[in-house]
């Protein structure tokens, strides 16, 4: 309290109406609104950056802490482990299947709610409900749907199927190259786990590109209409040019969702069979509470920070030269 | 202008009332509004249920104080071990905590110096007399025991379905050879020999001990666990080919299954056994109300008759306490013969103590009963025996060795696991 009553009191008597006074009462304001914050991003956000940094390049690997350098031990530790090496697979494959289906699945929801259809509000909803589940709720449902005895596929059954997929328990891994200790290629289970991701969260996708479309002016599909131009050349050469930014901020928010991922595949799979549905998330957090062995968990949390930087640095430095130049 | 000025100074008056507060010792700690909190991973129904009871006499006993439940919920107690972990390490540990006994976590938190002895307790309650000597020995490091124990449950308990084994003419396997046999004969009737639960990948590691320890033995068996052999040895490979010959007689789609599923379909008969530690008989008995011996059968796991794989719940005294009187007091209740009578009844387990009242227990209880006061005890990977950094390595290990079955690998990364996390 001390400190706000004391430069308040400084401020007000001494204020002339000059313009200057005016400006750093403005400036004072704004640096007084933001300083909590900051603080608490400082603190909480980059200075555990920099703590688990600092733990990632020690020793502490058991309840007794021990900060004496190691190097870029536990780095190679988990570099050449299975489990990680497999994780980095799993991650490549289930961020790049994951953006593409909710790309293009809401794409198609939001082209179809674009129809000026009747209950446009209901359908819109329906899509996006998906999205207020937890991940936690989706993945218990779905790990039942998909389980190979007792779920989806007793009504293939009963339609005469006579293969049934193992859905999530599968070990298939197409094509397989042997790379490292894994085999490289996509690993069958992964797809199961994918339907739920991708049914969670293409209602955003639909959201955000339902704004987009509503966003193109209609003078320009007028023009295009009026030069003739039929349905399919209308979307590929006005509406999908005109969607490019739209599409980068779903790719960047759904990039940074799915390399988070951690509590789908801990509540459907865990970390499945030789590691197939496995992520480096989850493997952060047995290495770190489970196995006590905090310096590994935290060079794994950490490679998983770089490589979401990788994606979120550059949208940010686009976006912060867009609003310099607006 | 005016609104901006607002928030202004309520941010500002924010931040030093928060800076203040951080200062004061009584925003730092936890609040300390009861004498003592309880940490445990107990949330289910029969578990929470029993620990209330051990809080009631503890309240009754000392008149004027309180207890707090602080049980976390989820995943087999590893929520609960990490918050643990932040408690003890901001020097807030709780009154005190559930453990298992022996060089798991309980060793790491002593090696921590988190964890004070209670070798006086343990005289003052004449203790050493009713705890049987190789109980406390896995509680004991350097001559100071840490732990007091409150619960005893077995973990090499084979399940069966007593009808199915009648119709075709079966008896409980002790051996592996009468194991195969038997699988053979079920399997040809189109019964799976062995249901297996593997969702949280510790139970495949649990038949996997069982296995070790029924083709090593309790001696060598040790040994590996203490690092006092090598993990290079035959006999483990040995296991670890019968491991994958009995997977070879186990349903497929373990990963999906939780153990209760497992011991489910025992019961209705899809399939004719299990191997799971004997909180299964608490889901028998209370779950789907089958009488024991008659709704489902037990034996110890194949070659494992006369040794008792022991979990055991603890209790310590953690050392960073303001106050340890609380928590001396709540020992003394958990240790006792009427708290451990009143608590095991009601969670499914027995009381480790060897006056304890046999009338209280049911017949699977009572014949576990009379292993543990009669055999030797071992404990078993993955439930509190060893350094968590193997454990996790050797799940690890388990989660591939279970589908790939190449035991090469599997003994090479247990190696490579003992050397990276020093067993003794």
């Amino acid at each position: 309290m001390k400190t706000a009553t004391e430069l308040n009191a400084k401020s007000i008597p001494k204020m002339p109406a000059s313009k200057r006074k005016k400006f750093s009462w403005d400036m004072f304001s704004s640096v007084a609104t933001l300083i909590p914050s900051l603080i608490l991003l400082g603190v909480f956000v980059y200075g555990f950056i920099g703590w688990t940094t600092y733990v990632s390049f020690s020793q502490w690997n058991s309840l007794i802490p021990n900060f004496n350098s190691a190097g870029f031990l536990n780095y190679s530790i988990i570099f050449s482990s299975y489990r990680f090496q497999s994780d980095l697979r799993n991650i490549v494959v289930f961020t790049a299947f994951f953006i593409i289906a909710c790309l293009i699945v809401g794409l198609f929801l939001a082209l179809l709610i674009d129809q000026k259809i009747k209950a446009e509000g209901f359908f819109r909803s329906i899509f996006l409900f998906p999205m207020a589940i937890s991940f936690v709720v989706t993945g218990v449902v779905w790990s039942w749907i998909l389980n190979p005895s007792t779920g989806v596929n007793l009504i293939l059954k009963a339609f005469g199927w006579k293969s049934l997929p193992s859905w999530f328990l599968s070990t298939t891994i197409w094509p397989n190259w042997p790379f490292g200790q894994i085999q490289i290629g996509i690993p069958v289970a992964l797809l199961a786990v994918l339907i739920a991701a991708v049914w969670q969260m293409s209602g955003f996708a639909m959201a955000v590109y339902l704004a987009g479309l509503r966003g193109i002016s209609d003078e320009i599909k007028e023009a295009a209409r009026i030069d003739g131009s039929g349905v399919f050349r209308m979307f590929f050469s006005i509406i999908l040019p005109q969607l490019r930014g739209t599409t980068t901020t779903i790719i960047i928010i759904l990039t940074a969702a799915s390399l988070k991922i951690f509590g789908l595949i801990y509540a459907m799979t865990g970390p499945g069979q030789q590691f197939l549905t496995d992520m480096p998330s989850l493997n952060m957090f047995q290495t770190t509470f489970q196995g006590d062995q905090f310096a590994q968990g935290a060079a794994i949390a950490i490679v998983l920070l770089l490589m979401i930087a990788i994606f979120i640095v550059p949208y940010l430095i686009v976006t912060l030269r867009q609003g310099d130049d607006a | 202008m005016k609104r901006n000025r607002l928030i202004a100074l309520s941010s500002a008056a924010l931040l030093t009332l928060t800076m203040a507060g951080s200062a004061l010792p009584a925003f730092a700690a936890a609040p300390a509004k009861s004498d003592l909190q309880i940490f445990s991973w107990w949330t289910g129904v029969a578990s929470s249920k029993a620990l209330k009871s051990l809080m009631t006499i503890y309240e009754h006993q000392y008149k004027g104080s309180t207890v707090t439940n602080d049980a976390v919920a989820g995943g087999a107690g590893s929520n609960a071990k990490a918050v643990l972990a932040g408690r003890m390490e901001a020097g807030n540990p709780p009154g005190t905590f559930q453990v298992h006994a022996g060089g798991g976590s309980l060793l790491s938190w002593v090696q921590a110096g988190d964890m004070k002895p209670l070798n006086a307790l343990y005289k003052s309650e004449g203790w050493y007399k009713v705890f049987p000597r190789s109980l406390l020995n896995l509680m004991t490091f350097n001559g100071k025991i840490y732990g007091v124990p409150v619960d005893m449950q077995r973990a090499n308990v084979l399940w069966y379905n007593p009808t199915i084994f009648k119709k075709y003419h079966l008896t409980a396997p002790k051996t592996f050879p009468q194991f195969f046999h038997d699988a053979a004969v079920l399997k040809s009737h189109g019964i799976t020999p062995l249901e297996l639960a593997n969702h949280g990948n510790w139970e495949a590691t649990l038949l996997f001990s069982d296995v070790l320890l029924g083709t090593v033995g309790p001696v060598k068996y040790d040994q590996l666990l203490t690092g006092h052999a090598s993990w290079n040895i035959p006999g483990v490979k040995a296991a670890a080919n019968t491991f994958v010959r009995m997977l070879g007689y186990a349903n497929k789609d373990y990963t999906a299954l939780h153990w209760q599923q497992a011991d489910q379909a025992v019961a209705q008969g899809k399939a004719a056994m299990n191997v799971m530690g004997d909180w299964a008989q608490g889901y028998f008995s209370t779950a789907l109300h089958l009488k024991p011996g008659v709704g489902f059968g037990w034996a110890a796991t194949p070659q494992t008759h006369g040794v008792f794989g022991a979990v055991s719940d603890v209790f310590g005294l953690p050392s960073k306490l303001k106050n340890d009187t609380p928590t001396i007091n709540f020992l003394k209740v958990l240790g006792s013969k009427v708290g451990q009578d009143t608590f095991n009844p009601l969670k499914g387990t027995f009381s480790p103590r060897l006056d304890s009242n046999m009338a209280k227990y049911n017949a699977y209880s009572r014949s576990a009963m009379m292993s543990y006061k009669r055999d030797r005890l071992v404990l078993i990977i993955g439930q509190g025996a060893v350094n968590p950094g193997f454990t996790n390595n050797f799940n690890n290990a388990m989660e591939i060795f279970v589908s790939n079955h190449n035991v090469n690998n599997f003994v090479s990364a247990i190696v490579s696991a003992a050397q990276s996390n020093p067993l003794s």
